[in-house]
C-alpha cells in the first residue's frame, strides 16, 4: 500500500541521471496493476448483481463485514488463509521454473497421514519430539508425492501439468484405501481415521491472536522461499531456467536437479501443511484433510505471480471471501457459488491484467540518453 | 440456565450492525424484518454439508427448518456447503457473533468433533445440538446430540422390496461400510429374508457421500446383474432412483420423499422426520426449559417415517408394512436377534440374545448379516 | 468364476459406453484447441456449465435437443472468452484455463440452484440391442445419440485437419508461429476460432452428463472429466480417432471399480476406483519415454516448451 502513496511523488525524475526510482515505479506497476484488475472485477460483479436485482453496496458492505470488519472477523480470515499459504507455496516455487504443478491437494493428505504414522509410536515422548517428527515425514512425503511428479517432468518429459493431476488422484486413492483400511482406527466407527496423535501433542492456536498455528509456519515459510529465490543462486538460477528452460541447458545450468529440487520444496510445503492441520486441527487424518486447500493455493499461487511474498496478501484476499461467503448466505440468500463466480471474476481479470505491464510507459525506465 | 440466555455479544452486535445499516442506507430487511420483535426473536442456526435441496440428508434437514422459519418467535439463519473442517467452527462463530445465534444445529456427522466441542467450550451460553448421535455425559454440557433409528424404517423397506422383487436379488448403494451404513444394509436385508430368506441382498461401497457418477454407475452395475430393488445410504439418493425407474427396476427411498423421481417404481421410502426433534428444542428453549442433552426416536416417536406406498407395491406388499409397523410401533420390536450369522459364517448374535433399536452394541456393528453379497474393507 | 468374468467385461463394456461420452467430447474439443497452439484447463468449467444449460434448456423448453444446442452455445461463449483473453500478449493460457474453470462451474452452480429438484426431459437412446432377449444387453446397447454424434465429430475432425485448408491453417498455426507468420495466417483469429469450436464440443459432453448419463443436474455431476481431457489428449496422440480409444479405455477402467464388487471383489474399492487414472499414468510414461518432445504435439504449445 505505501507504494501506491509514494508512487506520485515520483513525479518528474531528472533525465540525465540513472533513472533512481525506477525500482519504486516497478513495484508500483506490481501493485497497481492487479489493484485496478480486482476494482474491474468488483465493477463487473456489481453489475452482475444490479442485473440480479440484488444492490452491490449490501454486497460490498457485506463482505467487508465479514472478511474484516470486526476482530472476529479479521481472525475468521486469518484463519482460512493460513493453511493456503503453505499450499500456495508448492506451485509457487515450480512455478518459478515454469512448471505447474495441480497435484498438490495429494500432498497435503498424504503428507498428513505420513505425518501422523510418524508421530503414533511416539506419542508418550515429547510433544516437542512429536512435532518434529510429524513436520519432518510430513515435509518429506509431500516432497516425494510433487517431486514424483518432477522427476517424471525431467527424466521421462512426461507432461507435469497432467502427471500431477493423475497423481493427485491415484494420491487420494491411496489416502482413502490406508486411512479407511490398515492404518484405521477400528473406535472411530462413523468417521474413518487412523489412530489419534493424543491430546497432549496437539498444537494450540497462536497466542493472542487465538489464530491458526499454520499461520506462522506460512509466514515463515513465504519469506524463506523468497530468499531463496531472489537471494540465492538456485533462485537465480531458477528464474532463469523458468525464463527459457532450452537456453538454461544451453548455459549448462543442471536443469533435472533443479526441476527435482523446486518440486521437492513446493511438495515439502504441502505435506507440512498436511502435517499442521493434523496436529492443530483433528489429531488425526481422516477425510477432513482432503479440503480443497491444494486446489485454492493454485489459484494464490498464480494471483501472486509465484512470488512468494505476494502470496500472503493473496492469501488473505480469498480467505476473506471465504469467511465472507457465510454471512452473503444468510443475509442476502444469495447462494455459496456466489463467492465462487466472483473469484472467478477477479482470478479472469488479474490473469488478464498480465498484458498491462510494460504497457504504461510513467512504469518504465526512463532517463536513457 | 437463565430464561433467555443472555448473549450480551450477540444482542448489541446485532442492534450496531442495524444501526450502521440504517445509516448507510442498506436495505436493513437482509438483516430482520422486524427490527423491534428481532431482539425477542430466538435465533437458530442450521448448517449443512452440502446443498440444501439435494433430495437426501441436508434437505431433510432443511425441510424441517423451513418449517420452524413460518413459526412465531424464531429465526433461523441456514449456511450450505459448509466442510467439515475448520470451516464450520467458524461459520458456527459466525452465527452467534454477528447473527446472534443462541442456538446451533450442525448437522453434518464429522462436525462433532473436534469443532462443535471446542466452539462450544468457547461459547458456553450458547447450546449446540449435533445431528449424529454421538454425545456423552464426557462432552460439555452446553451440547447434545439427537438421531432417528432410521435402521427400522430400512427394516420395512426391505420387506416391500421382497413383496417386489421377482429375481429374489435386491440391492443397496451405500457411501462407506461404517455402523450407522451397515445397520441400515443389515436391516434392510434382514427385511427382506423375514419374508422370503432366500433373497440375497448386493451392497456397492461408492467410497464417498456424494458422487453421482459412481452412484449411477453402481446402480447400473447391479441392475445388469439382475437385481431389481434397489435402495441406498448416500447423501442425495436422486441419481440413483432416477436410474432404477429408468432400468425399470423398483427403488426404496432414503432420507427424504423421493417418489417424484421414481414415479412407477417407488415403493416407499426411510424418512427423517427432524421437525418433531427440532420442535421440541425449540419449545424447551423458548420456555426456558433446559434442552435434553441427548435425544432419540424412532418411529413411535415420529423421529422418522415412512414415504406413502408407490403404486408398484403389492396389496400384500402394503399389508406386511403397515402390520409390521404397527408392530415396532408398540416398542420392544427387534431386528438384530440370535441366533444370527454374518456373511462370513461366524455367529455374530447368540441363541437368546435380542437388541431392540435402542440397543448401543448396534452401533458398532462391523459386520453384514448373511444373505448380504459384500465384505467391509 | 468364468461367469463372473463375463458379468466384468459385459458391465466393463456397457459401462464404457456409457461414460466415455463426455471424456470423448472433452478430449475432441481439447485436441481442437491444441492442434492451434493452445491449450485449454478450463473445459472443466465448460463442461459443468454446459451440462446446468442443458439441463435448465431442456426443462424450459422439453426439448432435451435444444438442450445439447444451448449447451454448445454456452460452451462457444466460454471458450470465446479464453480464447480472447489468451491472445493478449504475456496471458499465461494455463493459469487462465484454470480460472475459466473456476468462473465456468461458479456460474453454473449460481444458476443452477432452481434447476436441481426439476425433472428434465432426458435425452432418448437408441436401442442396438434390439435383437437380444436379456436385458443386460439390451440395456448394454442402449446408445446415446451423442455418442453417435460425437464419433462422426472425431472422424470429421480428423478429416478437417488432414484434408482440408482449414485443418492445415490450424495445425500450421499450432505447429510454428514463425511458418503461420510467413504464409500471413491470422493466428489470434485461428486459435480464438478453434478455442471456442473446442468449447462448444467440451460444453456438448457436459449436456450428455446432465441429460443422459447419471441424467441429472446436480453440483456433483462432473467428476473432474473436463480436467482428464488434457491428459486424455496426450494419451492420443492429438489424433481425433484415437480419442476415441481413449475415451473408450478410460471409460472401461472406470467401470471396473463397481463391477468388481457386484461379483464379490470387495477388496481395495478405492484403488480400483483409481483404475483410469493409473492406466492413464502408465500409458504417458510408456509413450513419453526418452524423446525430448512428444510425437505429435503441436509445436507452439505452451506446455512443451
Amino acid at each position: 500500500m505505501s507504494t501506491t502513496t509514494l508512487a506520485p511523488a515520483v513525479s518528474n525524475p531528472p533525465a540525465r541521471v540513472a533513472d533512481v526510482w525506477y525500482p519504486l515505479r516497478r513495484s508500483a506497476e506490481a501493485v497497481l496493476v492487479p489493484l485496478a484488475a480486482l476494482a474491474g472485477a468488483v465493477g463487473l460483479f456489481s453489475v452482475f448483481l444490479l442485473a440480479l436485482g440484488q444492490s452491490p453496496l449490501d454486497f460490498l458492505d457485506l463482505v467487508w463485514r465479514g472478511a474484516f470488519g470486526s476482530w472476529f472477523s479479521v481472525q475468521n480470515t486469518v484463519q482460512r488463509a493460513s493453511p493456503l499459504l503453505l499450499t500456495a507455496l508448492c506451485v509457487a516455487i515450480p512455478g518459478q521454473l515454469g512448471l505447474v504443478i495441480i497435484g498438490g491437494e495429494a500432498a497435503i493428505v498424504l503428507g498428513g497421514l505420513a505425518a501422523t504414522v510418524a508421530a503414533l509410536p511416539l506419542i508418550h515422548t515429547a510433544p516437542v519430539i512429536v512435532w518434529a517428527a510429524m513436520a519432518i515425514a510430513g515435509s518429506a512425503m509431500g516432497a516425494f508425492w510433487i517431486g514424483l511428479s518432477g522427476w517424471l517432468r525431467a527424466k521421462l518429459n512426461v507432461n507435469e501439468v497432467i502427471a500431477s493431476l493423475v497423481l493427485s488422484y491415484i494420491g487420494l486413492a491411496l489416502f482413502n484405501h490406508f486411512v479407511e483400511g490398515v492404518l484405521r482406527d477400528p473406535a472411530s466407527l462413523n468417521k474413518p481415521s487412523t489412530y489419534g496423535i493424543g491430546d497432549q501433542n496437539m498444537l494450540d492456536t497462536v497466542p493472542w491472536l487465538d489464530v491458526h498455528p499454520g499461520m506462522p509456519a506460512g509466514i515463515a515459510a513465504c519469506i524463506v522461499c523468497w530468499v531463496l529465490i531472489y537471494r540465492t543462486g538456485f533462485g537465480f538460477a531458477s528464474r532463469v531456467t523458468g525464463g527459457n528452460i532450452r537456453a538454461a541447458q544451453l548455459q549448462g545450468l543442471p536443469v533435472t536437479k533443479l526441476i527435482l529440487t523446486a518440486c521437492a520444496i513446493g511438495g515439502g510445503c504441502a505435506g507440512l501443511a498436511g502435517a499442521i492441520e493434523v496436529a492443530a486441527e483433528y489429531g488425526r487424518a481422516n477425510a477432513s484433510l482432503n479440503a480443497g486447500y491444494g486446489y485454492t493455493g493454485i489459484l494464490i499461487a498464480f494471483l501472486a505471480r509465484f512470488n512468494p511474498l505476494a502470496v500472503m496478501p493473496m492469501a488473505i484476499l480469498l480467505g476473506g471471501l471465504g469467511a465472507a461467503g457465510g454471512l452473503l448466505q444468510r443475509r442476502m440468500g444469495l447462494p455459496d457459488a456466489t463467492i465462487q463466480v466472483l473469484q472467478g471474476l477477479i482470478f479472469v481479470s488479474i490473469l488478464a491484467s498480465d498484458t498491462l505491464y510494460g504497457r504504461f510507459r510513467w512504469f518504465q525506465p526512463r532517463g536513457t540518453a | 440456565m437463565p430464561a433467555t440466555p443472555p448473549t450480551h455479544t450477540g444482542i448489541s452486535r446485532r442492534t450496531l450492525l442495524q444501526g450502521t445499516a440504517g445509516v448507510a442506507g442498506l436495505a436493513a430487511a437482509g438483516l430482520s424484518a422486524h427490527p423491534a420483535k428481532a431482539a425477542k426473536d430466538l435465533v437458530a442456526g442450521f448448517i449443512y454439508v452440502g446443498p440444501k435441496d439435494d433430495y437426501g440428508y441436508n434437505q431433510a434437514h432443511a425441510e424441517a427448518a423451513a418449517m420452524l422459519k413460518k413459526m412465531p418467535g424464531i429465526k433461523v439463519v441456514e449456511e450450505e456447503k459448509v466442510p467439515e473442517t475448520d470451516d464450520v467452527s467458524k461459520t458456527m462463530e459466525s452465527m452467534i457473533k454477528l447473527d446472534g445465534a443462541t442456538l446451533l444445529f450442525p448437522t453434518s456427522f464429522g462436525y462433532f468433533d473436534p469443532y462443535m466441542l471446542k466452539t462450544a467450550a468457547k461459547y458456553k451460553d450458547i447450546q449446540f445440538r449435533h445431528c449424529g448421535g454421538l454425545w456423552t455425559d464426557k462432552n460439555p454440557m452446553n451440547t447434545g446430540s439427537y438421531f432417528g433409528y432410521i435402521g427400522m424404517c430400512q427394516y420395512l423397506n426391505g420387506i416391500a422390496a421382497a413383496h417386489a422383487t421377482k429375481t429374489k436379488k435386491i440391492g443397496f448403494i451405500a457411501a462407506k461400510p461404517i455402523p450407522q451404513v451397515l445397520i441400515n444394509i443389515n436391516s434392510f436385508a434382514l427385511g427382506a429374508r423375514s419374508v422370503d430368506p432366500s433373497i440375497t441382498t448386493t451392497v456397492i461401497f461408492t467410497g464417498e457421500w456424494s458422487m453421482p457418477v459412481k452412484e449411477a454407475e453402481a446402480a447400473n452395475s447391479l441392475a445388469d446383474q439382475g437385481i431389481d430393488v434397489l435402495t441406498c445410504h448416500v447423501d442425495g439418493p436422486k441419481v440413483i432412483m432416477e436410474t432404477a425407474e429408468r432400468r425399470g427396476i423398483y427403488a426404496c427411498g432414503y432420507h427424504a420423499d423421493q417418489s417424484k423421481l421414481a414415479p412407477k417404481g417407488y415403493l416407499t421410502g426411510a424418512e427423517w422426520n427432524w421437525i418433531t426433534v427440532y420442535k421440541q428444542f425449540i419449545a424447551d428453549e423458548q420456555g426456558a426449559k433446559p434442552l435434553p442433552n441427548f435425544v432419540r426416536g424412532g418411529l413411535a416417536q415420529n423421529f422418522v417415517k415412512m414415504s406413502p406406498f408407490g403404486p408398484a407395491l403389492s396389496e400384500a406388499g402394503r399389508k406386511n408394512v403397515t402390520a409390521v409397523k404397527a408392530e415396532i410401533v408398540k416398542g420392544g420390536f427387534a431386528v438384530f436377534k440370535g441366533p444370527m450369522k454374518d456373511n462370513k459364517g461366524n455367529v455374530v448374535i447368540p441363541a437368546g440374545k435380542s437388541y431392540p433399536e435402542t440397543a448401543v452394541e448396534l452401533e458398532s456393528q462391523n459386520y453384514l448379516v448373511e444373505g448380504v453379497n459384500g465384505a467391509i474393507a | 468364476m468364468s461367469g463372473s468374468i463375463a458379468t466384468v467385461l459385459l458391465a466393463m463394456l456397457a459401462g464404457s459406453l456409457r461414460v466415455s461420452t463426455p471424456f470423448l467430447f472433452v478430449s475432441l474439443g481439447e485436441c481442437l484447441t491444441e492442434k492451434s497452439g493452445r491449450i485449454n484447463l478450463g473445459n472443466e468449467g465448460v463442461l459443468v456449465l454446459g451440462a446446468m444449460v442443458a439441463y435448465a434448456t431442456s426443462y424450459e423448453t422439453g426439448s432435451p435437443w435444444a438442450g445439447v444446442a444451448a449447451a454448445a452455445l454456452a460452451g462457444l461463449l466460454l471458450g470465446g472468452l479464453h480464447g480472447e483473453v489468451c491472445s493478449l500478449a504475456k496471458v499465461n493460457d494455463v493459469a487462465m484455463g484454470i480460472a475459466i474453470m473456476l468462473a465456468g462451474t461458479g456460474i453454473a452452480f449460481f444458476f443452477g440452484k432452481p434447476y436441481v429438484q426439476p425433472s428434465a426431459t432426458l435425452l432418448p437412446g437408441i436401442p442396438f440391442g434390439f435383437w437380444s432377449a436379456s436385458p443386460q444387453v439390451r440395456n448394454a446397447l442402449l446408445v446415446c445419440p451423442l455418442f453417435l454424434v460425437g464419433i462422426a465429430a472425431a472422424i470429421g475432425l480428423h478429416w478437417c485437419f488432414n484434408a482440408t485448408r482449414a485443418g492445415l491453417r490450424i495445425r500450421i498455426v499450432g505447429d510454428s508461429q514463425d511458418a503461420a507468420l510467413a504464409l500471413g495466417l491470422p493466428i489470434d483469429r485461428t486459435r480464438f476460432i478453434a478455442t471456442a469450436c473446442g468449447s462448444a464440443l467440451a460444453g456438448i459432453g457436459g449436456a450428455f452428463l446432465s441429460l443422459y448419463y447419471p441424467g441429472s443436474w446436480n453440483e456433483g455431476l462432473s467428476s473432474g472429466q473436463g480436467l482428464m481431457a488434457v491428459a486424455l489428449v496426450v494419451f492420443s496422440r492429438w489424433n481425433p480417432i484415437n480419442c476415441i480409444y481413449a475415451s473408450l479405455l478410460f471409460g472401461a477402467a472406470g467401470a471396473l471399480g463397481p463391477s468388481l464388487q457386484t461379483v464379490g471383489i470387495t477388496w481395495g474399492y478405492y484403488l480400483f476406483y483409481a483404475a483410469p487414472y493409473v492406466v492413464t499414468l502408465v500409458v504417458l510414461i510408456i509413450t513419453a519415454r526418452g524423446g525430448r518432445s512428444l510425437r505429435g504435439m503441436p509445436g507452439q504449445l505452451s506446455i512443451g516448451r
